[in-house]
């Protein structure tokens, strides 16, 4: 089902992912997350941008481990950990903040 | 939470008043043309699609003796019928393992037996149609390929490979599902399930070196293609990226270290998991596998060690050798392979790991076997080690420990209900309605015993159960790896201890 963002027509898979990673713009996000009632906290923005980042470099999502120590690092102790991740993102990090993030779904045993 | 009904938790799981055709609505994504052709599969269903699938079934029949037998010898003695976990979750009749056969059994009668040539009507011969293909799609892929069934006929007919044979002839006209297939596609181009790249690998490993360095201060290492190390550890991509299939990683990394055993994992075998054999395709499992081989000559390592996945054992312990031997240049004094509760449990006989078992004190364990696991291989050299390998794993890392009600465990065990390539949002109802028997197995000897935590040396068990119990009332965190007890529990040469 494509969506409409800022006047363009996107192209997302049966899920609601992204097909072409390029297209993806901050109202992106906004948009996919009014579509399953999430308003979009700087908590949010902070998961969504470094997922973003780290896709860039390595071009898969982090592994969770890999998420948790860094979110750890950047807004406190207390939040590096699975429990703060799907406080913010309920359906999973993995998978609710890859889609906003306009990043591929992660497949396999996950 | 659910935009289906969710089966409430009774005492036992009752066998249900049958409901036909409630789950003839679910049918997984089907694969695009992208993630079809690189297995050597048609794009989109083909042309003459029905002569095509007559001939792939015959191709079949003929390739595989069992399919044959399977096909020829049920009685309809009813036996299977209240075995399935999606029967039972369901109501659907279509999930009975006998009418799940039937599926394909009806057209194979209709057009290679005398009496269905003839007199199909009489043998409940029907033809090949889009409505059977419809149904075939839908209901072959609401099989997890557990083979709990077979364990209850007395023909021993074996479900899932009448499935994986259907999912093969679907595949060959232009049919697949999309999860298994991207999944396949992904192996081939990057080396695991995840699409996770070597450089990607490389920096996850290194983040668990640092947090276990952190965490007890000693420095164990978590290799990536170290060549000339003795094990090469091939193990689900889960274990790199999920929770908590990672804290058994993690424990795996511990049990070598304490035992001076060097190892590596692959970038280029970075996957334990093989859809191949979930979608019925010899050549697709046999390419997968020739990955592990290459990938063990390139490293020249001695032995070759499995991690926590449930078919993925099945897979290497049943037709390793057969897919991509022979693993004559490794050492001959190991099996071919090895599984790694082989190993931990060996190294505890001996008496060579130390364990503070206070460490898992604020859990109560129960342990689930995995369908793969429990009736396809052993886990040892005995008969039953399958079951026993694990449990006594746990108990000498855990003070508390219960196992579920016998029926539910063993080579009876229940499925997770996300197993053979169902593991998949777009399934999602199928899965949540098929972990019905074990998650009343589960409320059980949580109520009866105190049970907290469920063990489990699957990937996709781990990953269903984490999904799925949530909606009978568990929480995600109550599912553990067993080799994250072990971790727990070790304490390794020069660790801080309070």
């Amino acid at each position: 089902m494509p969506i409409e963002v800022n006047g363009k027509t996107l192209e997302t898979d049966e899920e609601g992912y992204l097909a072409d990673l390029n297209d993806w713009e901050p109202a992106v996000a906004e948009v996919m997350a009014k579509l399953e009632d999430c308003e979009l906290t700087d908590e949010h923005w902070e998961i969504i941008n470094y997922l973003r980042e780290y896709y860039e470099e390595y071009q898969i999502a982090p592994a969770v481990r890999v998420l948790t120590k860094a979110v750890g690092k950047k807004m406190g102790k207390d939040k590096g950990n699975s429990k703060y991740l799907y406080g913010l993102f309920p359906y999973g990090p993995g998978k609710q903040a890859c889609k906003y993030a306009g990043l591929p779904k992660p497949t396999g045993c996950v | 939470m659910a935009d289906f009904d969710i089966p409430e938790i009774k005492e036992y799981t009752p066998v249900p008043d049958i409901k036909e055709g409630v789950m003839a609505h679910s049918k997984p994504y089907v694969a695009k043309p992208d993630f079809q052709e690189p297995l050597g599969y048609p794009g989109e269903l083909v042309e003459n699609w029905e002569q095509k699938a007559l001939d792939k079934l015959d191709d079949l029949r003929g390739k595989y003796r069992s399919l044959q037998v399977f096909l020829d010898s049920c009685v309809k003695c009813g036996a299977c019928t209240d075995k399935c976990h999606y029967f039972l979750g369901t109501a659907d009749p279509k999930n009975m393992p006998v009418a799940r056969q039937d599926l394909l059994r009806k057209v194979y009668r209709r057009y290679f037996t005398f009496a269905g040539k003839y007199f199909p009507k009489l043998v409940g011969a029907v033809d090949l149609t889009k409505d059977v293909l419809d149904e075939w799609y839908s209901y072959y892929h609401q099989c997890s390929q557990c083979r709990r069934c077979s364990v209850f006929c007395p023909y021993g007919i074996d479900t899932a490979e009448i499935s994986m044979a259907a999912r093969e002839i679907m595949d060959s006209i232009g049919l697949g599902q999309k999860y298994c297939n991207e999944i396949l596609v992904k192996v081939g181009k990057i080396g695991n399930n995840l699409g996770l790249p070597g450089p990607a690998l490389v920096d996850t490993m290194e983040g668990l070196e640092e947090e276990v360095e952190e965490d007890i201060g000693v420095k164990v290492a978590y290799p990536v293609d170290q060549e000339g190390a003795d094990i090469l550890l091939i193990t689900p991509s889960a274990d790199f990226f999920a929770e908590p299939h990672v804290d058994g990683l993690i424990g795996y990394g511990k049990v070598f270290h304490e035992a001076g055993l060097t190892w590596t994992v692959s970038s280029k075998a970075s996957e334990a998991a093989n859809f191949g054999m979930f979608i019925g395709s010899y050549e697709n499992m046999q390419s997968l596998a020739m990955r592990i081989r290459e990938a063990a000559i390139e490293l020249k390592v001695k032995r070759i060690v499995f991690g926590e996945c449930g078919h993925a054992w099945r897979v290497a312990y049943s037709f390793l050798n057969t897919l991509a031997g022979p693993f004559d240049f490794l050492d001959p004094n190991y099996p071919v392979p090895q599984h790694i509760l082989e190993i931990t449990k060996d190294l505890i006989d001996k008496g060579k790991l130390k364990f503070d078992k206070s460490e898992n004190d604020h859990m109560t364990l129960t342990f689930h076997d995995s369908c793969n696991v429990a009736r396809a291989t052993r886990i040892g050299d005995e008969p039953g080690s399958q079951f026993t390998t694990p449990r006594e794993v746990i108990k000498a890392v855990c003070n508390n420990y219960h196992d579920m009600e016998d029926g539910t465990i063993h080579d009876e065990t229940f499925c997770c209900g996300g197993g053979g390539g169902l593991l998949t949002d777009d399934l999602m109802e199928i899965r949540v309605k098929g972990a019905l028997p074990r998650a009343t197995a589960l409320k059980n000897v949580t109520k009866n015993h105190g049970v907290t935590h469920l063990a489990a040396i699957c990937a996709i068990c781990k990953s269903q159960f984490t999904k799925t119990l949530p909606y009978y009332g568990f929480t995600m965190d109550q599912v553990v790896s067993v080799h994250q007890l072990v971790s727990n529990a070790i304490i390794l040469t020069g660790q801080e201890t309070e």
